[in-house]
């Protein structure tokens, strides 16, 4: 009796199962590219902002590595750095990095370092900080994150590498300290790594995942 | 088409989702920070609703009573993966604003509260305009909410409109008064609590307004009729 009811109402659900998730598949097939395209445009922008066009002649967003360090790109997920160079020249890096002390959550950033590991500027893709208080890290919100543009670096020791509060020479918010005292360590830690991994970085042979897929879509993208 | 009219006035609201039924609060009081944070979860909450109940209605004569639930929850959770699908291929950047709470409309109350409340029993073209009305009732809420906490907090209107409607509408943000330091009470949860407060106040004023005022006019007909009679004698 049991085994009987079981039978029917489960082949009822799996029915069930099998359309929705049939459904659901047709839709991601038919917006995957889009999704993808979009998420390489944003990038595509960022890194545009990072590294003006003018400074390099490769495209920056299909010369790029994949790298993981817990301790200095803020978790063991692989992360990609693209490659700035002009002609046989290597001119700068842009790093994907996390920073896991924020306030609510890790946030995700990009650093772009210079060929002698000062800063070229950050910027912050993705966070979930308070609104009005700890978003003003993202550039939509306040340009804060400008403050990273062109600033020296000299190495771990760097006291001007932290907020105000600390010593340093960059502003903290009036109310959060530690949103930006978050973004600044993550920001230096990406520099500490490109400076320990120049070599490295610059000599592996392009290996990111996704290269194959976003040449075509960078070929899309320089259509529009 | 009486029918009809009864939805549409119970949907928007006699029985509003977020004002009555007070259902789907955690999407609701978490985006509405500004107008089109408000309309864009409104859409796609009205795009599921609308999805489901048709769905729901169309099956409601074979699926079990038994397995129901687990059906409708496939159903809604299907229609939500989908509706996410688009609006991050083609609204992508409001789907970054609107981040996680796409995915909680799943767990909108409202969603499945209408699927097994009126969708499950009723034919496929009045749950679809149910479904329709009851997302525009949440919408309109999340909308004036939107609204009043973007007023208060930013001293704009409709800002970010080109994420959602495309390019030409970033000329539609008003300033309505320049700050840099916003009211933060506003733009935080707390502000939208007590905004969702006076609203449902403000609901209750309107609707005592009309109770009072449909009493009245049936006072003054019975004395009329009083004069009338007093006439006839």
């Amino acid at each position: 009796m049991i085994a009987k009811y079981m039978g029917k109402n489960g082949g009822i659900l799996a029915a069930f199962a099998l359309v929705t998730t049939g459904l659901i598949a047709l839709t991601f097939n038919g917006t995957e590219e889009r999704i993808r395209a979009a998420q390489e445009k944003q990038l595509l922008s960022v890194l545009n902002d990072l590294v003006p066009e003018s400074a390099h002649s490769n495209e920056l967003h299909l010369d790029c590595i994949s790298v993981a360090d817990q301790s200095l790109l803020g978790n063991a997920a692989p992360k990609r750095i693209f490659r700035a160079r002009d002609g046989e020249n290597n001119v700068a890096a842009v790093i994907e990095a996390s920073a896991p002390d924020g306030y609510s959550g890790a946030i995700k950033l990009v650093v772009a370092a210079d060929i002698n590991g000062n800063s070229l500027g950050a910027r912050v893709v993705e966070h979930k900080e308070t609104p009005g208080l700890g978003d003003k890290v993202d550039i939509r919100v306040d340009d804060w994150i400008l403050s990273f543009n062109d600033v020296p670096f000299s190495g771990p020791e760097d006291k001007r590498w932290q907020v105000k509060k600390d010593g340093g020479q960059f502003d903290q918010f009036t109310g959060a300290t530690i949103t930006p005292r978050a973004v600044v360590n993550a920001v230096k830690n990406a520099l500490v790594f490109f400076n320990e991994n120049q070599t490295m970085i610059f000599d592996t042979p392009s290996n990111c995942e996704s290269a194959g897929r976003s040449q075509n879509l960078g070929g899309e993208l320089r259509d529009e | 088409m009486n029918e009809y009219k009864d939805l549409s006035l119970q949907g928007i609201w006699k029985n509003n989702p977020a004002l009555v039924q007070l259902l789907g609060l955690c999407p609701l009081l978490a985006v509405t920070a500004t107008v089109i944070n408000g309309l864009g979860l409104g859409i796609a909450t009205t795009l599921v609703l609308l999805g489901s109940n048709i769905t729901v209605s169309l099956v409601r004569n074979f699926v079990p009573n038994e397995i129901r639930i687990p059906i409708f929850v496939m159903v809604i959770a299907a229609f939500v993966t989908i509706v996410q699908l688009l609006m991050n291929a083609f609204t992508f950047e409001l789907y970054q604003a609107l981040g996680i709470f796409i995915p909680l409309i799943v767990t909108n109350c409202a969603i499945i509260g209408r699927a097994e409340a009126y969708a499950s029993k009723n034919p496929v073209q009045l749950a679809a305009f149910d479904g329709l009305m009851m997302g525009l009732g949440f919408t309109l809420i999340l909308v004036v909410l939107g609204a009043m906490r973007e007023l208060l907090g930013y001293g704009t209107l409709l800002t970010g409109a080109d994420l959602l409607l495309g390019d030409w509408a970033a000329e539609l943000t008003i300033v309505v008064f320049q700050t840099d330091s916003p009211f933060l009470i506003a733009i935080l949860p707390p502000g939208a609590f007590l905004g969702m407060g006076l609203l449902i106040a403000f609901k209750n004023v309107i609707d005592k307004w009309i109770e009072k005022r449909m009493a009245s006019e049936k006072a003054n007909k019975v004395v009329e009729r009083a004069r009338v009679t007093g006439t006839d004698i």
